[in-house]
């Protein structure tokens, strides 16, 4: 299963998503510079965490307009598998792959700290390998986590099950605890939390891993499919 | 050559805590009676255009597509003839 | 004859332009003025403390490396970059931008020796919270260190925060990076080979900061001076796309050498890299890009504008490094070549506009200075234990300890840094010393900085000396080998004799510790004119120590682990409360002598400890600084937010005053949990080395208990260490 992790001038987490799939999920996994106009042939795309752009403007703006981005909306329109993880995230937000929006943490300070979430769906092909309910240490570090919807949109979220991990104890202001989401079709995941940095023991948790183990796991399946 | 000078805060419905804790910040030193602040971004924008219609439309455009995000944040501007 | 004033401005003495007119021959041009006048200040020419820091070892166990900005130690076929640099005035004027670019300086000191950079660490001092201003400054510096590491993507895993008088007029920010890379692709900081090209990449330059090492770093701070233009603004975001374009250009075979700049920018960085080449280079303003319109020679030649680096490159390969640094939006053009006589040359709208040998420049003059033993200090040293009345309740004062700002708990302060990007820190803040992972070898690093300046004050060559040990000993119960050393030497006004006592006396300490531990000073900083007219600074020569896990999976924290676990305390404790956290803070007295340190008994406790550790005896290991016993006793029941233990200390058989059997600060201590099996051995392996090694008590309860003087809930230790910090930031 060939990965794709996504590097935008000013992304940091390049590196340990790549770390991620490579070493530890052991599976191909290339780089893809953001002004690329074309997608090869990728199973799966990773837009990772940092401060793409600096950050400047609103997180996320700016990389939302970057070439390819337009390969990446259409990859996801077509059933591509996209995560967002934290920046990432944020740039699916403003890409509108993901409905809503994220807004500076209520504490107004940066937080790095191992969270408990809950895992409120495992019907995705990201989340399988938990326990429905289960409760996972998995690491936030974030300046915008504060995640906002409108009414209607929260309703439309929960109508469709589209709430993956929600927060134990709120960190960030984020309505409703949420902390990742998937879009109504269930083939775009967005976290705020990051699997990469929790998927070794040694590091202080592997609760982070099944993200990618689920995902490697459907992957496998939807090829066997006619 | 025309000068755009907008604002862009939050919407009233979105909670801005900053706007709160400078609020609280500006008591602390009494000043009195504040009601309220909402904390935003001023963007100035200086662009060529035929004319002050066409600069409002392109500026119009810019906020929508790109400086503002229509979910959280809402935007006002100014054009002048510089 | 250029005027007096002129000169002065620009912070040169009467005697320092006699010495640049004799070596010019001739009037200096005022390009050329500039030029020495930063060059030769103390924060870029070290004329003062030079000479004195040659007494350090430069050699040590690991093989070392001594470059021109950095250095470092190998391991295997790794190099391990690091250094420690300070940021005070900047950060005492600005202190969000000036701890946000003091970051990125240090960061560019290690990607420009080639080195991906891998974590921070960062040793902070303030005056007290209560403070307004120290509050201020408090917020402000560590909101500039998340907001420049964070977006950097480097972890900032570490370090120190002190509150204390002394620096109430005279914050430190000392900012310390670490960084790995291949032993064969380390880059040199220096210029060679006529006709290769001299380029400029990075940012373009404005007037930030012009003068800010010269005038802003080599002065006391004045009642009523507006400083705050000589302060540089950060941009991580470029320097993030410079890491990678840096890194991309070295890959490459191109480039002969590069030089950050930093302090003094242009002028420093093609002085240094000619005269370490032993070159010239001529250099045409022209070309340099700029961010500002009307910018004088002299001005683009001291400009200290942030993420910019001077790269000597191969001739004929310009286009290739233009191409990767156009590729990440930044600026990669020639702006000069080297040249076959030694003189540095700036050319400016065609004319010439300085002209000196490199030399010249990076030599500044060598000073003497006159050194003298204040005579309060004898009266300070005189503490007749006796007069000090003991506490009622001894509650009370581990409590008051506990949540003094210094000893707090700092977790407000690191849970805004970005700690665990990079995915190797294996070992997170809040425990003796941060550990990372070195992906695929099986091995780790592990890092800390250190210094007690109270003891310094009373004591510079022993407190310098303590400073060393006690990283040692930090390194050891996280279950590594001392390797190597970096300092940031802060300290007041070199031309004040007593000042200037303590600086020769810290250095001489410190190089006799590091000989003794044999570990290599490879890097290092000097700051100096720290001082405000509330005074100087307390002396203190901060120590960055790495040591190295030779098997990742030995590594060990400092808090308890399992109920049921035996305490030991490993090392003497004596009646001495010299220099303590509780005489200043119960009895309000700075006094006494600094506390004893044998090294030879230190050593033998760091041995010790680090076998046990390797044999797997060890649950966790503690070593006790600042509050003494008791409150290393708390902080290992404490630290770990996930599990807190209660723990039960019988009494400890004594014939000395109980304050000081709780709170002095015996140096060479180290508080042991683990199982009984594992602490029978634990005693052999102590009698071996003559260590003494006493079982003090038990992991157990919800109470914390040390004999008949202190009871009480381990929810209220906690919360107080707690909050002890966080009630004067929240």
């Amino acid at each position: 299963m060939k990965f794709g992790v996504v590097v935008f001038p000013g992304s940091n987490c390049d590196q340990d998503c790549f770390y991620a799939i490579n070493d530890l999920l052991k599976q191909p996994v290339e780089y893809i510079w953001h002004k690329t106009t074309k997608l090869d042939k990728f199973d799966a795309i990773i837009l990772p965490g940092g401060f793409s752009y600096g950050d400047y403007l609103r997180t996320g703006a700016i990389a939302r307009f970057s070439p390819i981005m337009e390969e990446v909306i259409k990859y996801a329109k077509g059933g591509g598998v996209v995560i967002g993880i934290c920046n990432g995230f944020q740039i699916l937000l403003e890409a509108g792959l993901l409905p809503g929006a994220m807004l500076r943490n209520t504490s107004l300070h940066f937080i790095c700290k191992y969270v408990e979430l809950k895992v409120e769906n495992t019907a995705t092909p990201f989340t399988s390998d938990y326990e429905p309910g289960q409760k996972v240490r998995i690491p936030i570090a974030h300046n915008e986590g504060n995640y906002y919807i409108d009414a209607k949109g929260l309703q439309s979220l929960k109508d469709n099950r589209q709430i993956v991990f929600r927060y134990i104890k709120n960190p960030n202001g984020s309505i409703e605890d949420i902390a990742g989401i998937v879009n109504k079709e269930g083939n775009v995941l967005g976290m705020m939390p990051h699997p990469e940095r929790s998927s070794e023991k040694d590091l202080g948790s592997s609760d982070g891993y099944p993200v990618f183990t689920s995902l490697l796991k459907w992957l496998k399946q939807k090829s066997i499919k006619p | 050559m025309f000068q755009a000078e907008i604002k862009i805060t939050l919407k009233k419905t979105v909670a801005d805590p900053q706007g709160l804790t400078v609020k609280h910040a500006l008591e602390s030193l009494d000043f009195k009676g504040i009601d309220g602040i909402r904390m935003g971004k001023f963007i100035i924008v200086r662009l060529e255009a035929k004319d002050q219609a066409q600069a409002e439309e392109e500026v119009a455009a810019m906020c929508q597509k790109l400086l503002a995000n229509p979910i959280i944040e809402e935007f006002y501007f100014e054009v002048k003839k510089i | 004859m250029v005027k007096a004033e002129v000169y002065k401005a620009l912070g040169l003495s009467d005697s320092e332009y006699q010495k640049v007119e004799e070596l010019m021959g001739r009037e200096p041009s005022p390009t050329e003025l500039a030029m020495f006048s930063v060059e030769w200040s103390e924060h870029c020419g070290y004329p003062r403390s030079r000479k004195w820091l040659k007494l350090f070892p430069q050699t040590g166990k690991y093989p070392s490396l001594v470059g021109e900005d950095s250095g470092g130690f190998i391991l295997d076929d790794l190099a391990i970059i690091f250094k420690m640099e300070s940021h005070n005035h900047p950060s005492q004027v600005e202190p969000k931008q000036g701890a946000a670019t003091g970051v990125g300086g240090i960061i560019r000191d290690i990607f420009t020796a080639g080195a991906r950079p891998i974590a921070s660490l960062d040793s902070l001092r303030f005056g007290p919270p209560t403070e307004a201003y120290s509050n201020f400054l408090l917020k402000g510096v560590v909101e500039g260190i998340a907001f420049y590491g964070n977006c950097l993507g480097v972890p900032t895993v570490g370090g120190e925060v002190y509150f204390d008088e002394s620096y109430s007029g005279n914050c430190l920010v000392n900012a310390m990076s670490i960084g790995i890379a291949p032993i064969n692709k380390i880059a040199r900081a220096r210029a060679q080979g006529t006709g290769n090209a001299i380029m400029y990449v990075g940012s373009s330059t404005g007037r930030d900061g012009i003068g800010g090492c010269s005038i802003l770093a080599s002065a006391e701070f004045c009642e009523k001076e507006e400083k705050r233009p000589t302060v540089q603004i950060g941009d991580p975001f470029t320097e993030k796309c410079l890491i990678e374009a840096t890194l991309e250009m070295l890959s490459t075979d191109y480039v002969v050498g590069i030089k950050d700049m930093g302090a003094a920018g242009l002028t420093c960085s093609s002085a240094e890299m000619a005269a370490a080449g032993g070159v010239g280079m001529e250099i045409d303003l022209d070309m340099v890009p700029r961010r500002e319109e009307g910018m004088e020679p002299w001005e683009v030649m001291m400009s200290e504008s942030q993420e910019r680096m001077l790269v000597c490159v191969k001739k004929g390969k310009e286009e290739e490094i233009t191409r990767i640094f156009e590729k990440w939006d930044l600026h990669g053009v020639i702006i000069g070549r080297v040249t076959e006589d030694k003189m540095v040359r700036i050319k400016d709208k065609g004319k010439v506009v300085a002209e000196i040998k490199s030399e010249f420049l990076a030599n500044a003059p060598l000073y003497d200075m006159p050194a003298e033993k204040p005579d309060y200090l004898e009266k300070i040293n005189d503490l007749d234990l006796k007069q000090l009345t003991l506490p009622q309740d001894y509650n009370a004062v581990l409590l008051k300890l506990l949540a003094s700002p210094t000893i707090a708990s700092k977790e407000w302060v690191y849970e805004q840094y970005d700690h665990m990007v990079q995915t190797n820190t294996v070992v997170l803040p809040g425990s003796d010393a941060a550990v990372l992972k070195l992906k695929g070898t099986g091995k780790g690093i592990a890092a800390t900085s250190d210094c007690n300046s109270r003891y310094c004050y009373l004591n510079p060559y022993r407190g310098a000396q303590i400073a060393v040990a006690e990283a040692a000993r930090n390194l050891i119960c996280s279950g590594a080998d001392p390797a190597a050393v970096t300092d940031c030497l802060n300290f007041g006004n070199p031309e004040k004799p007593d000042r200037f006592w303590y600086f020769k006396n810290c250095v001489q300490g410190i190089a006799d510790a590091c000989k003794s531990f044999n570990v290599a000073v490879v890097s290092g900083n000097v700051s100096l004119y720290n001082e405000s007219p509330k005074g100087a600074i307390y002396p203190t020569p901060t120590i960055g120590m790495l040591g190295v896990l030779h098997n990742l999976d030995k590594r060990c924290t400092q808090y308890f682990k399992n109920e049921g676990d035996i305490i030991l305390l490993l090392g003497e404790t004596k009646e001495e409360l010299g220099g303590s956290e509780y005489l200043k803070l119960i009895h309000d007295q700075v006094a006494g002598d600094a506390p004893a340190l044998d090294l030879d008994k230190e050593k033998a406790l760091q041995n010790v400890v680090y076998t046990a550790i390797q044999q797997d005896l060890v649950n966790s290991a503690h070593d006790c600084a600042e509050g003494g016993l008791a409150v290393a006793l708390a902080e290992s029941c404490i630290s770990n937010k996930d599990q807190i233990f209660g723990a039960e200390i019988k009494a400890i058989p004594s014939e000395i005053r109980k304050d000081a059997l709780l709170f002095g600060e015996s140096q060479s201590r180290i508080i042991i949990s683990c199982s009984k099996d594992a602490a029978a051995k634990v005693q052999v392996l102590a009698k071996q080395e003559g260590v003494a090694c006493l079982e003090i008590g038990k992991v157990v309860g919800r109470s914390f208990k040390i004999a008949d003087l202190i009871n009480l809930p381990i929810e209220q230790i906690s919360e107080s260490w707690r909050n002890g910090l966080t009630r004067y930031v929240k």
